[in-house]
């Protein structure tokens, strides 16, 4: 992605702002320069999928969409080595737990994106007994996409836009998004989550 | 032929002459330690993006595009990430086996990389056994394997490492016999001694039947052993998530990928040097203009070539073939390659005796 | 059917007679056994096709959809449970047919009632400490008794029966699931070979599989109960979402069982493009299976060229439905909206490049070596245990059942359409691949039969603002991607429909990956897995 394209999006540029309030570093920016470079170019998915969105996201690997253009095909099976989670699909009562513990499984960065109506807020399934009313009251979201299912193209978009998420992170000082993720997990405990 | 050692021996001797013996000795270690290593990352960075285009054009897409001009430093971000991913500390494992595994596994690889001929007089170890303590050091990676699989604790990777340890040593015997075959026909265990004897011709060509018999199980074993697909059973996706790598993260899952294709490397690299020359350029007896032609072609040039030419094959099985089960693996090895490969070295022995060879 | 009417009259005086579009035979549950065992041993209903639990509010209560195989007449029963809402119990027919051990598990999930002697009495969907049955009428559904929950869910290696001694005294009795000293590995929920969210526990021995016990409810949704409260329109909705594949043919069976209900007759226009939509369907469903189940034998490669055609029919499609995967096409009256202008002409491309995708998808992978090794004589299914099973659909085709819904029970304009129903005796998961691939050449048949025919007409009757069904019960079969896909509608003469049951195919086809596995190596689950290709979110529902 051409540097130029993240900056077009006013959400990213006012988060870039707060961060870089207190100013910026040379040497330690640049090495965060350097090592956002590489996290935001090489997101590696986690095959992860409960229903329909997960067939669309088969379509996004595939020919026509093609995701391997941007260095983000290599979809690892085991969640130690996914930096993301796209969580595709309706999550109930009954996958709660097990997200939340794919969740804690993935080492850090770890970002997620709710995919879909269902993940977003339970879509169509909202009124049921065993749906999840938005998978943000168990993991910590980082993108939204709507959809129903999104559409491969809304797709690409979604992971672009985690991608320059990414490149306004401060891997040495600052307040970065890790202590954010912090007080969210203080909110939500572990409990009997093993890592 | 341009000697390379022309250049290693100028820098010896210039080192020599304004240090004491044993100096120059160590800073030499430091030198090919640090360029070995810079090659070897390289090299498998660039097989890494090569692999990942290759199958983009087998599977009419287009591969990595955006990272760096035609994707090209895609995997350079890849390895930055990973290089600072949190190293995930896991309950209720063995620790120190746990953290010793894929340095195991990529030290064994990094060693048999040492013994490869890159070119006309490059070439960091080059003792009379060479191919003995190639086959020797390649099969510490099992060991990384094995243990990796069981020091994590967790029944996917147990039933990886057990595949991958019965799979290894199965395809071990092949490899050492079609070695063995070629070493036969050499006379010689030295890798120079094998290259300089194929001066006239490749022995896949001056060999006949004996030779391409074993280069073809050489292939399917090499294949076997690099854990690559067809034969990709311990790290089965589709079955066992990530195989004996699962609990892996970080920097220590980026070794096993990296061993994983400099392994690939190593094993065309090999090949190259039992069938194709090694180094040597294309030579075709009496055909005296052409092959100084071929002279003029670098000998790296000639060595990374055929190597990666062979890879390509191997990845071409990769992305063509389904994966087989566990005792079709075994049964291919024990019933099918080994006999024939044991009936192949007496073929080999006659064609020797009876200079039936040209 | 008055001649079985009659047999059963004549062996069980207590029983009474119904008329509505199929045959129901009232029970009392003391007879229910014997009754069960008298329709299939002497009568021939070997297929169990659905047990709808029910709830009357002042009984519970189940009906039978049983079918026979030989003549295709449907009959059903129904039973009301003996004792109080607390524990309200009903016979079981496991021992006569072998699917109902998990029909029986699905009632007692969602009803609570105990099925008396059934081997195995534990929750299906929902997790072990669930509070309530969800689909009664007085189902308590404040988030306060049943909260996401925080934790690993509990685990037990025992199960519970029933027994009922001689004297007819019911007794509960534990059954060990798995023994202590048994190496269980847990494929699932979260797993890339499971096709979505399955779990299987499996028992192991080295690599050969002893014993697997599957878990489901990953991705339960409890759709049966939303739609209670939906009017019929608004369930139509739904339909899409269960098996994302057949999502127009799962619309189609729910339109069809509406429309016969309100007696609402619709346009030959509109049933010929159902139908082409049907077919379009299957076919882009079945290039998905194909594709991602070379995926799963590591045959990456396949995936691409399949969904290379699949993406062809997604077009066709979302120029006239305007979606790739959720089209609510169908509607009560016809369809949606009228065809895309361009609609004949990409239809007729993809006719003529199809049959060269198949040649290449039949030279590149039926025609390998190690495919054939992996696939011949791997999970084998005789016929009489794909009906035992219920195994419909291509599957149960592949083990030599004539199973076609679209040839047995002809609904729609499939009756006077010339198409041949592929069958195979082999029952391996070869046979069930070829199988798929063959039919998606009758369906190109269909296709080809229709795209140039189609009537003029209107593509949507009209139909009255707010649909009411008067009261009564029906039943619909149509032929899914993937098997016999069942609507049962009960109403009550409201908007809403009282209880809506969906039969979903993929329930039997994974209930019997136990039955089929054992021996195997584990990597022959991930085979008869993909080979029998079932949906998770259409067994959850």
């Amino acid at each position: 992605m051409p540097y130029e394209a993240w900056k077009d999006n006013e959400y990213i540029e006012s988060l870039l702002k707060e961060l870089q309030e207190n100013g910026t570093n040379v040497i330690v920016g640049t090495f965060d320069k350097l090592i956002n470079w590489g996290r935001s170019n090489s997101i590696w998915p986690l095959t992860f999928a409960t229903s329909c969105c997960g067939i669309e996201f088969v379509s996004l690997g595939a020919a026509r969409y093609d995701m391997a253009r941007f260095g983000w095909e290599v979809a690892r099976s085991s969640p130690r080595q996914a930096d993301f989670m796209m969580v595709a699909g309706t999550i109930v009562h009954r996958m709660a737990p097990v997200m939340r513990r794919l969740y804690d499984q993935l080492a850090e960065p770890k970002y997620v994106i709710a995919c879909g109506g269902c993940a977003v807020s339970g879509g169509p399934f909202r009124k049921s007994y065993h749906v999840v009313k938005g998978i943000d009251e168990i993991v910590p979201v980082d993108v939204y996409l709507p959809g129903c299912p999104p559409r491969p193209e809304a797709m690409i978009y979604a992971i672009m836009q985690l991608s320059r998420k990414m490149r306004v992170e401060k891997f040495f000082g600052g307040v970065n998004r890790q202590e954010k993720i912090k007080d969210f997990l203080a909110a939500h405990p572990e409990e009997s989550f093993d890592k | 032929m341009y000697d390379l050692s022309l250049i290693t021996d100028w820098i010896h001797n210039l080192l020599s002459s304004f240090m004491p013996g044993w100096l120059t000795t160590t800073v030499e270690c430091v030198l090919i330690g640090v360029g070995l290593l810079l090659v070897y990352a390289l090299l498998a960075l660039f097989y890494i993006y090569f692999e990942r285009k290759v199958c983009a054009a087998f599977q009419c897409r287009l591969g990595p595009n955006r990272v760096g001009p035609w994707g090209l430093l895609q995997s350079f971000a890849d390895m930055f990430k990973m290089l600072i991913k949190e190293l995930i500390t896991l309950k209720h494992i063995d620790r120190f086996l746990f953290a010793l595994a894929p340095y195991l596994v990529i030290i064994a690889s990094m060693l048999s990389f040492a013994v490869l001929p890159w070119g006309n007089g490059l070439q960091v170890l080059d003792f009379n056994i060479g191919i003995f303590f190639l086959l020797a050091v390649s099969s510490i990676g099992v060991l990384g394997i094995l243990l990796a699989g069981w020091s994590s604790n967790n029944k996917f990777t147990l039933i990886g490492a057990l595949r991958s340890g019965a799979q290894m040593v199965s395809y071990e015997l092949s490899i050492g016999l079609s070695v063995l075959t070629m070493v036969a026909y050499a006379g010689t265990m030295s890798v120079t001694g094998i290259v300089a004897a194929q001066e006239d011709l490749w022995f896949i060509f001056s060999g006949h039947v004996p030779a391409i018999i074993a280069f073809v199980i050489y292939l399917i074993a090499g294949t076997a052993e690099t854990n690559r697909g067809p034969f990709d059973l311990p790290e089965a996706e589709s079955e066992l998530t990530a195989g004996y790598h699962t609990e892996y993260s970080g920097i220590h899952f980026g070794f096993f990928y990296l061993a994983e294709y400099l392994n690939l490397f190593i094993v065309s690299g090999v090949a190259t040097l039992l069938f194709f020359g090694g180094w040597m350029p294309l030579h075709i007896p009496g055909w005296d203009g052409f092959n100084e032609v071929m002279n003029y072609i670098p000998s790296v040039v000639w060595f990374v070539g055929k190597a990666i030419a062979l890879s390509f094959i191997i990845i071409w099985f990769k992305w063509t073939f389904p994966r087989l089960r566990i005792d079709q693996l075994l049964t291919l090895e024990w019933k099918y390659l080994l006999p024939i490969n044991l009936f192949n070295l007496v073929l080999m022995v006659l064609v020797i005796v009876f200079g039936w060879h040209f | 059917m008055a001649n079985i009417q009659e047999k059963i009259a004549k062996l069980f005086p207590e029983a009474t007679f119904e008329e509505s579009d199929i045959l129901l035979v009232n029970i009392p549950d003391a007879k229910w056994h014997d009754l069960a065992k008298c329709l299939k041993d002497e009568l021939q209903f070997d297929q169990l096709v659905t047990i709808v639990g029910m709830d009357w509010k002042e009984q519970l209560g189940a009906v039978y959809y049983i079918n026979c195989t030989a003549n295709n007449t449907q009959i059903s029963v129904k039973v009301i449970a003996t004792g109080d809402r607390e524990k309200p119990m009903l016979h079981s027919v496991y021992d006569v047919w072998a699917v109902a051990t998990l029909f029986e598990r699905e009632v007692y999930d969602f009803f609570g009632i105990i099925f008396i002697n059934n081997p195995d009495m534990r929750r299906l969907f929902l997790s072990i400490d669930w509070k309530g049955y969800p689909l009664r009428k007085d189902y308590d559904d404040d988030p306060a008794l049943n909260p996401v929950p925080k934790e690993n869910e509990r685990q037990e290696d025992i199960t519970y029966s029933y027994v009922e001694d001689e004297k007819g005294k019911v007794t509960k009795k534990e059954v060990v699931v798995f023994e202590p000293n048994d190496f269980v590995v847990n494929i699932g929920p979260q797993h890339p070979a499971t096709h979505g969210v399955l779990r299987f526990r499996t028992a192991v021995d080295g690599e050969t599989i002893k014993k697997i016990d599957f878990y489901s409810g990953y991705i339960h949704r409890g759709i049966e109960k939303i739609c209670e409260g939906l009017t019929y329109p608004q369930t139509l909705h739904f339909m899409d979402r269960m098996d994302y594949f057949s999502g127009h043919h799962y619309h189609h069976g729910l339109c069809i069982a509406i429309e016969k209900a309100a007696g609402i007759e619709i346009s030959r226009r509109a049933q010929v493009i159902r139908v082409l939509m049907d077919e379009l369907a299957r076919i882009a469903s079945h290039c998905l299976f194909l594709g991602t189940y070379c995926m799963d034998l590591g045959a990456t490669t396949m995936l691409f060229y399949t969904l290379r055609v699949r993406e062809q029919i997604l077009d066709i499609m979302e120029k006239t439905c305007g979606a790739r995967m959720t089209f609510n096409y169908g509607c009560i009256g016809g369809v949606m909206q009228d065809l895309h202008e361009d609609f004949v002409k990409d239809v007729k491309e993809l006719l003529a490049v199809l049959p060269k995708n198949i040649k290449e998808y039949n030279e590149l992978f039926i025609g390998n070596v190690i495919a054939k090794g992996r696939l011949e004589n791997i999970g084998n299914l005789s016929r009489e245990d794909a009906i035992a099973h219920g195994v419909t659909g291509p599957s149960g085709r592949a083990s030599g059942w004539a199973c076609d819904v679209r040839k047995t029970h002809p609904y729609s304009i499939y009756g006077e359409l010339d198409f041949e129903e592929v069958v195979y005796t082999e029952g391996d998961s070869m046979a069930r691949t070829k199988l798929r691939i063959a039919e998606m050449e009758q369906s190109a048949k269909i296709i080809e039969q229709l795209i140039d025919n189609i009537p003029d007409g209107e593509y949507c009757v009209k139909v009255p603002k707010v649909i009411k069904l008067p009261a009564g019960r029906w039943f619909q079969m149509v032929e899914g991607c993937r098997g016999t896909f069942g609507v049962y509608i009960e109403s009550d003469g409201t908007t809403s429909p009282f209880r809506l049951k969906l039969v979903p195919p993929c329930l039997p086809l994974a209930g019997v990956v136990d039955y089929i596995t054992q021996g195997h190596k584990i990597a022959d689950l991930i085979t008869i897995g993909g080979s029998l290709d079932y949906i998770v979110p259409d067994i959850d529902r």
